[in-house]
């Protein structure tokens, strides 16, 4: 299977991306304006400052030609992972609901957090197994997850809720300790951690990688089948 | 003939607004007392042919509509720069 990564100026995580996409199956750099997928199974927005992050977080990168290409992917049931700046675009874009706001400390965080994985059904989730908490880093200034009161019942009433901060450790003040979130159909997910930081045990956990196996797995289903 | 106009941009009513806080915290030690509802937004400035495109314009790219509220202010007619 083959993962693509897409590359906005600015952004400054998708070879960390490339590189844990690399651990679980093939993985290419797709170019934000090219409009070719290049026949990718999954694709992933990375994360970073795409476009300078001007205007609002992923505001401009949504319009990237490559996004365009990325929105009818999804339509047709592609798998979409969207990483940090990657979540914002992908709320921007309207592809995921809600959206991502500055931080309530109002300052940049960086550390490591557990999380709790709501569900373990999910294609981003499956290889988690038993595996109920995860640790992964955090790096961003605007993480807030923030949707309407009534929205945000219905996303846990659908179960679509995939990842949330454990108890202390939600490091931005995201509603409801959400930490990733993913669209009505559940092929498309987006999440502030970054996994493709957690592949290596060389920095101290590799949790993140049982997201990129959940995918390879997931893709691996639909072509047995 | 274009019109100069901005756009006022403010987070929506209602939601966590921090920057907002740190502002209204941060006056008092300067001894500007008495103040509240701080908020922080955003201007926009912009020459527009069509203003009646602006409210377009905002709920597509200048604002989130989901977190911000905005208000459309034309001011006259935009200045010749000289470059027409």
């Amino acid at each position: 299977m083959k993962f693509g990564v897409i590359r906005f100026p600015g952004s400054c995580d998708e070879v960390d991306a490339l590189c844990a996409s690399q651990r679980a199956g093939e993985a290419v750099i797709l170019w934000h304006s090219d409009r070719d997928l290049q026949g990718v199974d999954a694709v992933i927005v990375p994360g970073g400052f795409s476009y300078g992050d001007y205007l609002r977080a992923g505001a401009i990168a949504r319009f990237a030609p490559v996004m365009e290409e990325v929105a009818e992917f999804a339509r047709a049931g592609g798998i979409v992972l969207g990483i940090c700046n990657g979540f914002q675009v992908l709320c921007e874009a309207g592809l995921l609901p809600g959206a991502l706001l500055p931080n309530t400390s109002l300052k940049f965080v960086f550390r490591q957090v557990d999380l709790e994985v709501v569900r373990t059904d999910t294609r981003f989730t499956r290889a988690c197994g038993d595996r109920h908490r995860l640790s992964i880093p955090v790096k961003h200034t605007t993480g807030r997850f923030y949707a309407p009161d009534a929205q945000l019942r219905k996303l846990e009433a659908d179960g679509r809720v995939l990842l949330r901060y454990a108890p202390g450790h939600n490091p931005n003040g995201s509603l409801r300790d959400i930490a990733g979130v993913c669209n009505e159909a559940g092929n498309v997910f987006g999440l502030m951690p970054h996994p493709e930081h957690a592949v290596d045990p060389l920095t101290g956990s590799t949790d993140g990688l049982l997201l990129f196996q959940s995918i390879r797995d997931q893709i691996a289903d639909r072509v047995a089948v | 003939m274009a019109v100069h106009a901005r756009v006022l941009v403010k987070p929506k009513a209602g939601i966590l607004d921090p920057q907002g806080q740190a502002v209204q915290r941060a006056l008092p030690a300067l001894g500007f007392t008495g103040v509240r509802n701080v908020h922080v937004g955003r201007l926009i400035e912009l020459d527009v042919e069509d203003p009646s495109r602006l409210p377009e314009m905002c709920e597509r790219l200048l604002t989130n509509p989901l977190i911000e509220d905005y208000e459309i202010v034309e001011t006259g007619s935009a200045e010749d720069d000289g470059s027409a």
